[in-house]
């Protein structure tokens, strides 16, 4: 029998639940493997695809949107030896795994403790409600590929917003494999769409971008750009996370700031009818 | 079909006479080559227009919009906004052109009408029993006649296409004649219902049938059957309207309608008419797109090429 002709692997886009290569045909290669390059346009696409996926998502039960991202984390642990195969350490795994885990239970928590019944003077009921924002772009960490992925998309989608993340440009490897997880977890098609490349090409169409709604500058080292991306987002009022220090601990509690940053508050008067 | 026009040429007026003239010219026209027309028409729609020339065509698409809504739950309010926007596209931007024309049922022309008056936009209003067309003749007549009256300029009549589907040609071509002398000096656009036609060779007899019987524009569908506007349908309409004018030096419009929703889609429309009538077609007095929310996504394209940044719905109206 003669020997096995090679499967090789081409790392794609993920876009509205699909995997295809950058509209623009280009590819660059890290740890010997093809990624697809994004331009412009695949951001572009991605965010129709996002905003088409927000209605869906942010309309579904939290307690549905919590049993999809421990989903996510159930996925994830079968997939250990392929991330462990592109470099990923054993217990970054672990601690992505936890991650999903953890904000999976603040889906139809966060509302009770970032929401309530405000005292007013007057007959009145008055509740804070927070809701999704809507489109969330962000920028994933240079390193930990996998955990500074999860620990950015986690608590953009947990609350009901929908994502275009660019992953870290120098290790797209274990953002597409991710992506690989998210496609079979049960997360409706465009509620997460990950792009690899260069960011300098997709991340200021992100940040001008009208119809995205707030921009997470958490991977973006290079402070004259994160400022320029500042300044485009202003443009239509998007909610912005400032980038994070370069040596912010992973691994460390993240606390609520990521979701909350990422919501708006409805708040409703209501005659208590005395 | 060249040869068959002319041999035709002389005696086309008379046709309508006899039910067996018009069937003998209508099946004599050669028949639709299925493949070669759906590749011609997917390879038009390949040509890549970009900048100063997307500028244009974005432009050009706008003025060609037949604004409409035909819905049940349409009221007074709503079609007056319509036509609002009819008027004033994009109302952040002064350089935008108004569209084509305005298309709502009969009953809803009177409220449009008082926006639209002297503004250069047109008023088109379905008639003859908008979708079906199925009710007696003088129902229909009287249907056209009152959006007529109510101050419509375009009428948008639906051909028999029970009777067209079994071959009673004549009775359609008669329907047509009656309904164009009910409109008056109004414009003619004859819905064809292509999705309902069933193949290429009927489209293209339908085309001749409504040209034949004097409608000014043949239009694909009423967007109420789910197969609307495809591009090989819009192909073959084209050729016919070539070949008419080939025949008779009468120049008739065309205007795909329903399914059209991306300003991509309309530029392969605009590239197809290029190429297959020429330029002369090229003006909203001889194509139009009915369409509702392809202005929207003409006016995102619009605005992103003149900001640089992609915009999105929430800076448009929603209809």
């Amino acid at each position: 029998m003669s020997e096995r002709v090679a499967v090789r692997k081409t790392y794609k886009l993920f876009i509205g639940g699909k995997f295809p290569r950058s509209e623009s045909g280009r590819s660059y290669i890290v740890q010997d493997a093809n990624v697809a390059l994004s331009s412009r346009k695949d951001a572009r696409d991605a965010v129709v695809a996002a905003r088409a996926a927000v209605k869906g998502w942010a309309g579904a039960t939290a307690y549905n949107r919590g049993q999809i991202l421990y989903r996510v984390a159930e996925m994830l642990e079968g997939r250990r030896e392929q991330f462990a195969a592109l470099g990923v350490p054993g217990d970054e795994v672990d601690a992505a795994i936890d991650r999903w885990v953890w904000y999976a239970g603040w889906s139809d928590k966060l509302p009770q403790v970032y929401g309530g019944a405000n005292p007013v003077a007057g007959p009145y009921f008055n509740l804070s409600a927070p809701e999704p924002t809507g489109v969330v772009a962000v920028v994933a960490p240079e390193s930990p590929a996998l955990l500074g992925l999860v620990s950015v998309i986690a608590p953009a989608i947990v609350t009901g917003n929908t994502v275009v993340a660019a992953a870290s440009p120098s290790a797209p490897l274990a953002a597409v494999t991710l992506a690989e997880v998210l496609a079979t977890s049960d997360l409706p098609g465009g509620v997460v769409n990950i792009l690899t490349g260069r960011l300098a090409e997709t991340v200021p169409t992100l940040a001008s971008h009208m119809d995205v709604n707030a921009i997470d500058l958490t991977g973006v080292a290079d402070a004259d750009l994160a400022a320029d991306l500042e300044v485009k987002a202003a443009e239509n009022l998007k909610r912005v996370l400032r980038p994070a220090p370069a040596d912010h601990d992973w691994s460390a509690d993240p606390g609520i700031t990521r979701m909350t940053t990422l919501l708006e508050t409805k708040t409703v008067w209501h005659p208590k009818g005395v | 079909m060249t040869a068959t026009a002319t041999s035709a040429r002389s005696d086309l007026s008379e046709l309508g006479r006899s039910e067996t003239a018009l069937r003998t010219f209508l099946h004599g026209l050669p028949g639709v080559d299925q493949v070669g027309a759906e590749q011609r028409a997917a390879q038009l729609g390949t040509r890549s227009i970009k900048t100063t020339a997307k500028a244009q065509a974005i432009d050009l698409a706008i003025r060609m919009v037949d604004l409409t809504t035909l819905e049940g739950a349409d009221t007074p309010g709503k079609v007056r906004a319509l036509a609002a926007k009819a008027l004033r596209p994009d109302p952040a931007d002064p350089s935008c052109p108004h569209v084509g024309a305005v298309c709502v049922y009969p009953s809803m022309v009177p409220h449009v009408a008082e926006v639209l008056r002297g503004s250069g936009v047109h008023l088109a209003s379905v008639a003859t029993a908008f979708p079906s067309g199925q009710a007696p003749l003088e129902v229909k007549l009287a249907d056209t006649r009152a959006a007529v009256e109510a101050g419509a300029d375009e009428i948008d009549m639906v051909i028999n296409r029970g009777a067209f589907l079994a071959g009673r040609y004549k009775e359609v071509y008669d329907e047509i004649v009656a309904t164009k002398e009910a409109c008056g000096d109004a414009h003619l656009k004859v819905i064809l219902e292509t999705g309902e036609l069933a193949t290429y060779d009927n489209v293209r007899r339908a085309s001749w049938l409504a040209m034949l019987a004097g409608g000014d524009f043949v239009k694909t569908s009423t967007g109420k059957v789910p197969v609307a506007a495809t591009p090989p349908v819009t192909l073959v309409m084209l050729e016919a309207v070539r070949d008419f004018r080939a025949a008779t030096g009468r120049q008739v419009g065309v205007k795909p309608a329903g399914g059209i929703r991306t300003s991509k889609d309309a530029i392969k429309y605009l590239v197809m008419v290029n190429e297959t009538v020429g330029p002369d077609w090229l003006d909203p007095d001889w194509f139009r797109f009915g369409a509702s929310t392809l202005l929207n996504d003409l006016l995102m394209q619009r605005t992103k090429l003149k900001t640089g940044v992609y915009s999105g719905p929430d800076y448009f109206t929603l209809d």
